[in-house]
């Protein structure tokens, strides 16, 4: 029965993956711009969270609604004032100019924070509960149900609501939306915006598995690259989807081949699925 | 030809200097020649074909590997340099069929993720490459400063040679089918240009000598590790240098070069903690405000570098 244990595990890790994610492709598919500053507004998502719990002590679920709001903040800005004077050039512009911002910022958060790993030592965990065979830590899987819930939430707005509509008409063609009377201008701050939201709550619920330092922000933006080519782009059903396929393959990968192939496991999966399938597991062929 | 006398010159200007100078100024001539072949190698995919590639990181570190691995076996320097050309060539060959149908962020991605694959075998395989721990090359039996003047000469020689294929490449059927792609390639493959032949050619001449520039590093500085010669800003600081010189241009990457190494000395001596933040400031800065880079200060003319 191992094998549900390592399901869970999984599972478990997925969801965390597909909220890691969703803003990044959200970015991607909107703006047509790979953000790879999504992994250090990941990591400060996960400063926030401990600094509020060692200074204020704030549980960590409870940093996600500060954190998102600090980065959407931030997020909003840097579309604002900076990518948005590029946002028609080529793919090598703006990606190199996210590429410098990220060196700037995760520099800056080096100085500031250190490069130690720390860790929050909650005072009250929830403790594992048995289901059946398998073992099951609290405070991760109320942690991947946020995130879940997150997510959803995201899916919600995006249906429902007059700006979420709008982010869907630009992903789909920028200049009839620009004709429909959306201001696209806007309409990228805040999907920028809520990209970053979504990082800084992703990295508040990091903050209790992983430790945090800002060393960590390529490997998260590598798991959010790889969602995105595995989920197909600006989708949140593919996020999510590709966040939990992830977790699986990473779980069962790492039993069988041993945990340090893990992370060559999942690029090699992401280079055949490039050649084969470009669009990813859910897309439609022509975003490419 | 005024090319050709360019490049001559160029070459006796960073020559004399070097040689008649110190060993600090002689090291930081040799890098700029690393930097120069780094920059014109990724030039042909990046500035012709108008491909961000970011595998120059990825043929670095295999050059870098294949020479240790090879020298460890008894292959005698030079043959091993010429061995990790080989191998990056065929490596580029090999891969570029697999990423080259892919365009913009797609290809940029694969690309990028191409070195970590390398850097997580190598960490991954250390009966072969020696892992995280590293691994130690023959050194030579010369004196401090004859290694110091022959390292720099055989960079100085990889530059010219990767300059001087530049050269060839732009007044060839090559360099014209390239310039086609870059700036439509839908329309180029339409008028008969072999598109998938033409990237792949460019992205092997992008590898071969940056290959053999890691090879070279490799005897340089006696001892490689997986972080060091994968680092993921030897595929960045490229196109920023090409940048900077201009896009598609045959001695703005040199000119990119040298003045990003100037401007890396001065924050490494005066800013050393923030030295990746000055390099992001620089290339914000460059991004922003000069995207044709410091050439088209000086004169005004659009060489197809509107990508």
């Amino acid at each position: 029965m191992i094998y549900a244990q390592i399901l869970a595990n999984g599972l478990v890790l997925g969801g965390l993956y597909a909220c890691i994610a969703v803003g990044f492709s959200l970015v991607w598919g909107v703006l047509n711009v790979i953000n790879i500053l999504h992994g250090t507004f990941i990591v400060l998502g996960s400063y926030v969270a401990l600094f509020a719990y060692n200074f204020g002590g704030i549980h960590p679920f409870v940093s996600v609604a500060i954190a998102g709001g600090l980065l959407y903040v931030l997020g909003y800005a840097i579309q604002k004032g900076l990518v948005n004077r590029v946002i028609s050039a080529p793919v090598l512009i703006t990606l190199t100019l996210t590429f410098g911002l990220d060196l700037v910022l995760n520099n800056a958060m080096l100085v500031a924070f250190t490069a130690d790993y720390r860790k929050i030592n909650l005072a009250n965990p929830l403790g594992s509960f048995e289901f059946g065979p398998v073992f099951l830590p609290g405070d991760r899987v109320a942690a991947m149900a946020l995130a879940l819930l997150l997510t959803l939430l995201l899916y919600w707005i995006l249906r429902n609501t007059r700006i979420g509509r709008a982010i869907v008409a630009v992903r789909m063609d920028r200049e009839a939306a620009a004709l429909m009377g959306v201001e696209v201008a806007r309409v990228n701050a805040v999907t920028f915006g809520i990209g970053a939201l979504m990082a800084g709550a992703a990295g508040a619920l990091l903050s209790i598995v992983y430790p945090i330092s800002p060393l960590n922000s390529s490997l998260f933006l590598g798991k959010a690259f790889v969602v995105c080519v595995l989920g197909g782009l600006g989708s949140v059903p593919g996020a999510l989807i590709g966040g939990l396929v992830l977790g699986i393959i990473e779980s069962f990968g790492s039993f069988w081949f041993g945990p340090e192939h893990a992370v060559t496991i999942s690029f090699a999966l992401l280079l055949v699925l490039l050649f084969v399938r470009p669009s990813g597991l859910l897309g439609k062929r022509g975003y490419e | 030809m005024k090319n050709w006398l360019i490049l001559a010159a160029g070459a006796l200007i960073l020559a004399v200097p070097a040689l008649s100078g110190n060993n600090y100024v002689l090291r930081l001539a040799t890098i700029v020649c690393m930097y120069a072949t780094l920059a014109q190698s990724w030039n042909f995919i990046g500035g012709m074909a108008g491909y961000p590639s970011f595998a120059t990181a990825a043929f670095f570190g295999l050059g870098a590997y294949a020479s240790g691995i090879l020298q460890g076996l008894g292959v005698p320097m030079i043959a091993g340099w010429g061995l990790a050309g080989l191998v990056a060539i065929v490596f580029a060959a090999i891969i570029g069929g697999a990423i080259l149908h892919l365009r913009g962020h797609y290809f940029a991605i694969a690309s990028l993720i191409i070195a970590e694959m390398l850097r997580e075998i190598v960490n991954t395989t250390p009966d072969l490459t020696g892992g995280g721990m590293g691994l130690n090359l023959p050194i030579l039996q010369l004196s401090v400063d004859t290694q110091a003047k022959f390292f720099f000469l055989m960079m100085l020689m990889l530059a010219v040679a990767t300059t001087a294929t530049a050269i060839i490449v732009q007044n060839s059927k090559l360099g014209f089918g390239l310039r086609c792609i870059q700036q439509n390639e839908n329309a180029a493959s339409i008028l008969g240009v072999n598109t998938y032949a033409y990237k792949t050619g460019a992205f092997m001449l992008s590898a071969i000598y940056v290959g053999i520039a890691g090879a070279i590093y490799a005897s340089w500085v006696n001892y490689i590790e997986p972080p060091d010669v994968f680092d993921v800003l030897l595929a960045v600081k490229p196109l920023v240098m090409v940048l900077l010189g201009g896009l598609g241009t045959i001695f703005g990457p040199a000119l990119g070069a040298i003045v990003l190494l100037i401007f890396e000395e001065a924050v490494w001596r005066n800013f050393l903690t923030v030295h990746a933040a000055a390099l992001g400031i620089i290339i914000i800065v460059l991004v922003l405000f000069l995207p044709n880079g410091l050439l088209s200060l000086v004169r005004k003319k659009s060489s197809g570098s509107g990508a």
